[in-house]
């Protein structure tokens, strides 16, 4: 008995961290509220933990969870009289709302999880929280996890969340899929919050730690889930591929001490070969058939570099063209900082030091290391050892991690030991 | 839901960006549509008087807006729609929301 039920609370487990998000994203669209939908899926767990054991699984245990915590829900609208009042407007709303939702699999849950990835993501909504959100109701992370991931007290990002969903209640954010019209406007606030994540997991904008791979792994798994979901988007291919040729570098990025490595002095034979050739995979979907987008491209780039036996032999002058295409996409300081160190590498420091100091007066550069990094760099390549110390100085001060700080350091000695 | 649509100008002379037309024509479609709940626009800045009641009931009366701001509201519509991207829809419809100027999107409360 002991065993079993251990084994039916395992099964109980895993069925909720797979399903919760498929569970969430049908009672948020069923009741349009995130905090109610939170609380009956989490009841309906406890139901199932207690029930299970004793009745047996369901055949369909989704199904099973859906109509308990969708029978909970209407018993606590019952006895609350503002929800009340809104249970009979939406009850109104859901005969005119569209019931097209996609057919369930054979577990019995419908898949209105694209709905709530554009809620989460909603422009409507602060941007700082919309991966948060999207981590907390999607990824099926909880409040203390989701804190921890941004690095946060658990109450400053439970306060956030309940802001935000007190937002979707009160406004009115709906539940739903923006049409073919909307959806080339909307779908990149979706990815926004999806590569945010990404991202905090790979540069904690502080402390110690350099990455925390589990966030990475995370968004690369809603990527996962949204290109099922959105198999014609180009751009949602071209995020994933992305991540998975930025993600399959990973080992090799950290040295033994904990320290960052830099691309050019990473061991190239660390990198995931699997997850490269996924990611290439991507690249050709995400770049066949029409105009690319910003992730295309940067896949594209990203997989220039996972090419490449080493940074001798990389394909600057199509790295450089290809930041040519991104910048016209999307003109920003950092996408032609980038495209900066390319020419550098294509035609010599020179021209690259030269294109970095037309970008002194932005605004968006300023306080942003990796800025006075590459000039120093270059600098020091061009035998200028004090202004390169200077920049790194200056890069040193601006540097969030401490892996970080340590790479710069580490230059700075070299050149400040060198001759000149 | 009904939600206020505040609406903004950039400043008392900034140069207007749009024509009667322009408002006639978004106000025919918003009303064609059924969402007008009311709406009115306001009379120039320069006729506004701002009153605040102190604690023992003395009155003062002054010459303005409440907020010295730059921008300037110059008119609301309450609209009735199922829900916020609806309302944003008329927001972005609304003259009032370019150029320099702004709508701001405000659900009503429900006692």
């Amino acid at each position: 008995m002991g065993e079993w039920a251990a084994g039916a609370r395992a099964s109980v487990e895993a069925v909720f961290r797979e399903e919760r998000g498929r569970l969430l994203a049908a009672l948020a669209h069923r009741f349009g509220d995130l905090d109610l939908a939170e609380d009956v899926a989490s009841e309906a767990i406890e139901a199932a933990l207690v029930h299970w054991p004793v009745d047996g699984v369901p055949a369909r245990p989704g199904a099973w969870l859906l109509t308990t915590a969708r029978r909970r829900a209407v018993d606590r609208l019952r006895r609350d009289q503002a929800y009340a009042a809104r249970l009979a407007l939406i009850a109104a709303e859901a005969e005119r709302a569209d019931t097209t939702a996609p057919v369930s699999d054979d577990d019995g849950l419908p898949d209105e999880r694209l709905r709530l990835f554009f809620t989460c993501a909603h422009p409507a909504l602060p941007a700082a929280d919309r991966g948060a959100l999207t981590l907390r109701s999607l990824a099926g992370l909880t409040t203390p996890e989701v804190a921890r991931a941004y690095l946060v007290p658990t109450a400053t990002m439970a306060q956030r969340l309940v802001r935000a969903k007190k937002k979707i209640s009160e406004a009115r954010i709906p539940f739903r899929v923006p049409g073919p019209k909307e959806l080339p406007g909307r779908l990149p606030g979706v990815l926004q919050a999806v590569y945010s994540i990404f991202t905090e997991g790979y540069a904690a904008s502080s402390g110690p730690r350099l990455q925390r791979l589990d966030l990475a792994e995370e968004a690369i798994r809603l990527a996962g889930i949204l290109r099922r979901l959105l198999p014609a988007q180009r751009e949602v291919a071209g995020l994933l591929g992305l991540m998975l040729l930025v993600h399959a570098r990973r080992d090799a990025r950290i040295g033994p001490e904990g320290e960052l490595v830099l691309l050019d002095a990473q061991d190239r034979s660390r990198w995931d070969r699997d997850m490269i050739d996924e990611g290439r995979a991507l690249v050709l979907v995400a770049l066949t058939g029409g105009a690319p987008g910003p992730y295309g491209v940067q896949a594209a780039i990203a997989a220039l570099h996972d090419e490449a036996a080493d940074e001798a032999s990389t394909d600057w002058p199509q790295v450089v063209a290809l930041y040519d295409v991104l910048l016209a996409l999307t003109p920003s300081p950092v996408v032609a900082l980038n495209r900066a160190v390319a020419v550098a590498m294509r035609d010599g420091p020179e021209a690259g030091l030269a294109l970095l100091d037309e970008l002194a007066g932005e605004a968006q550069l300023r306080g942003y290391h990796p800025y006075p990094a590459a000039r120093a760099g270059l600098l020091h390549r061009l035998g200028r050892h004090a202004e390169a110390a200077a920049a790194y100085r200056e890069a040193l001060d601006l540097a969030g991690t401490e892996p970080e700080r340590e790479h710069l350091r580490g230059r700075l000695a070299v050149v400040e030991t060198a001759d000149g | 839901m009904k939600y206020m649509l505040l609406i903004y100008s950039g400043s008392a002379d900034a140069p207007d960006e749009c024509t009667v037309e322009d408002w006639m024509a978004y106000d025919k479609e918003a009303r064609e549509a059924g969402v007008v709940v009311s709406s009115h626009s306001l009379a120039d800045l320069i006729t506004a008087t701002t009153v605040r009641v102190g604690s023992s009931g003395e009155r003062t009366v002054t010459d303005g807006p409440f907020a010295e701001s730059r921008e300037v509201l110059g008119g609301y519509y309450v609209i009735d729609v199922p829900d916020l991207d609806v309302a944003v829809d008329w927001a972005a419809r609304c003259p009032g929301s370019r150029g320099s100027g702004a709508v701001e999107v405000r659900p009503i409360a429900e006692f």
